[in-house]
């Protein structure tokens, strides 16, 4: 009876995979993933979606990177273990747990109107680096704690200071971990809709976004009007975006995880 | 020397900034979602808004109740947990206790595909395969009710209280199943009577946040739910939760309007709700088990 339970939870996920492989595999081909839409969507292709949502993941490792990985070093290496580091570690948890549409008002309220950035690729970036900073931070603490003590014995038996001893000792020994869970950060950001909804997202676009500062289409934005608001498109388009997506999204994770038993197999300690 | 001290200086001040950038963060949420969303309540009264009974926000004169709303988010969520929790509780008594080798290793693949699915996807799904059906089940005028929403929202939330429950039972001590079964219990009595007890804060911990994941689910939810804002009497009906009618209404609410406060002040109450369930959560997570 229990494996009946396990066995439908664990058969669903394949069986939505299915369906849409199956049904969208007829709707996928060169023009549609390379041409720019045509008749409102109903004809050509979904190209600019496609560039969108690269370009708007792309700037938003730029800007989570650097400052989930830093606060995950302040975490492990300089963080002293009191009431102070608990509050950080309660508000990382919250900041994962907040609905993504309060994220899209939150990014609304503050990149789009406050900033004045408007309705761009780079408040809809900022945003999603918000919503992605808690898992690179996760996942980043994890991979630093992994690296064994001894490492930073000796490094500051040498006479280094603490971050020489953060630079060189540990955090090279550290990135596969990082790049891991940024990967896996990358593929929740890139199938985000809500966060985007306000915050950049355009539905039809004759061209491809100039600069940061202009909106620009995106996959989930775009599977979400087509699957709602447009009738008479073809079911086979609409299909073959979702897969287009969830290819995308699947390959993300399935490159992390590679990565994740790669480096574990390599490891030396 | 010097500068090299000062350079290290600056970086540690850098790494100390992001440390606590996660407090500033949620901090400067909140405010902003305050500073938009409390101008509403100069216009209609807390109480109003609350437990008011009608969402007309384009009416003339409005009305900014999301009593409708509530119950809507309510219901689905209830909905979600009563399915989700079982058969995650049992899939991870399963995959814990029960299952070995390669196919412990492909239900637990299968299980955390799920959470890798973007909600838009599922919600996709839900609109062209799980709709249909249950119109044809229910004989129904439309498949958009509030039990597709829930039969989708708890498929949702089942990897994070399988994930998080399968490490509550990993958790309890060898000796207790040991000992269970070393006094005649059955395997199932075990379970049962013994593990499910014992890591029965963690089970809460992992309950709580599929909770809160599910009340904060926006777009699969407005997909498949028919987002009737009206105060739902049965399952079988279409409803819209708070996070939809965020998501549906903001593109045409005209900019510092009341409609527009209005969905900020909504905002708040989301972040208050998922704020408080995280925490309480986060306390059953770090509580000692038996």
């Amino acid at each position: 009876m229990l494996f009946c339970a396990t066995l439908l939870v664990a058969l669903a996920s394949a069986i939505v995979i299915g369906v849409i492989l199956v049904r969208g595999a007829g709707g996928l081909g060169w023009e549609f993933l390379t041409a720019m839409p045509a008749k409102g969507m109903r004809a050509g292709g979904i190209f600019p979606a496609i560039v969108g949502t690269l370009e708007l993941v792309g700037l938003t490792v730029v800007f989570a990177l650097p400052m989930g990985v830093a606060a995950a070093i302040y975490l492990t290496e300089y963080a002293k273990d009191n009431w102070v580091t608990r509050v950080v570690r309660l508000a990382i948890v919250n900041l994962s747990g907040v609905p993504s549409v309060v994220y899209g008002l939150f990014g609304l309220g503050l990149f789009v109107i406050f900033c004045r950035f408007g309705t761009s690729i780079l408040a809809g970036a900022l945003t999603l680096a918000i919503m992605t900073l808690p898992v690179i931070i996760t996942a980043s603490e994890e991979a630093l704690r992994s690296v064994p003590d001894s490492f930073r014995e000796v490094s500051h038996s040498l006479g280094a200071s603490q971050w020489q001893t953060v630079r060189h000792a540990v955090l090279p020994f550290a990135v596969p971990g990082i790049m891991t869970g940024t990967i896996l950060g990358v593929s929740r950001a890139a199938g985000e809709t809500a966060p985007i909804l306000f915050t950049v997202a355009a539905f039809y676009l004759p061209r491809l976004p100039h600069s940061i500062l202009d909106p620009a289409m995106a996959l989930p934005y775009h599977l979400y009007v087509i699957s709602t608001q447009i009738p008479n498109i073809p079911q086979a388009k609409r299909y073959g975006t979702a897969l287009v997506l969830l290819l995308l999204v699947l390959s993300l994770n399935l490159l992390a995880v590679m990565l994740r038993t790669h480096f574990r197999r390599k490891r030396s300690w | 020397m010097r500068w090299r001290r000062w350079r290290e200086r600056l970086i540690e001040a850098l790494i100390r900034f992001s440390g606590f950038s996660s407090i500033t963060l949620v901090v400067l949420i909140f405010v902003f979602l305050l500073k938009e969303g409390l101008a509403l309540f100069s216009t209609v009264s807390l109480g109003d808004f609350l437990g008011g009974r009608h969402w007309y926000p384009i009416s003339d004169p409005p009305r900014f109740g999301i009593l409708p709303l509530l119950c809507g988010s309510a219901l689905v969520t209830l909905g979600a947990t009563a399915l989700s929790v079982p058969l995650g509780v049992a899939s991870a008594l399963f995959i814990s206790e029960i299952a070995r080798g390669w196919m412990r290793e492909a239900l637990k693949t299968g299980i955390e595909l799920f959470a890798a699915i973007p909600s838009v996807v599922l919600g996709f799904i839900g609109i062209t395969v799980l709709a249909p059906l249950i119109r044809q089940t229910f004989h129904l005028s439309t498949g958009l009710t509030a039990l597709t929403g829930s039969i989708t929202l708890a498929f949702m939330a089942m990897p994070t209280i399988v994930s998080i429950t399968e490490d509550a039972l990993t958790a309890v001590p060898r000796g207790y199943r040991e000992a269970a079964l070393a006094l005649g219990a059955t395997r199932w009595q075990m379970m049962v009577r013994v593990l499910l007890p014992a890591a029965a804060s963690g089970i809460v911990a992992a309950v709580m946040l599929g909770i809160g994941r599910v009340i904060g689910e926006t777009m699969a939810v407005m997909m498949v739910t028919g987002n009737a804002a009206v105060i739902p009497h049965t399952l079988l009906q279409p409803v819209r939760t708070l996070t939809a009618t965020i998501a549906a209404e903001m593109g045409e609410a005209v900019r510092a309007s009341d409609h527009y406060v209005a969905l900020f002040a909504i905002g708040i109450v989301l972040f208050v709700v998922t704020f408080v369930i995280n925490f309480m959560a986060d306390r059953f997570l770090h509580r000692e088990p038996r």
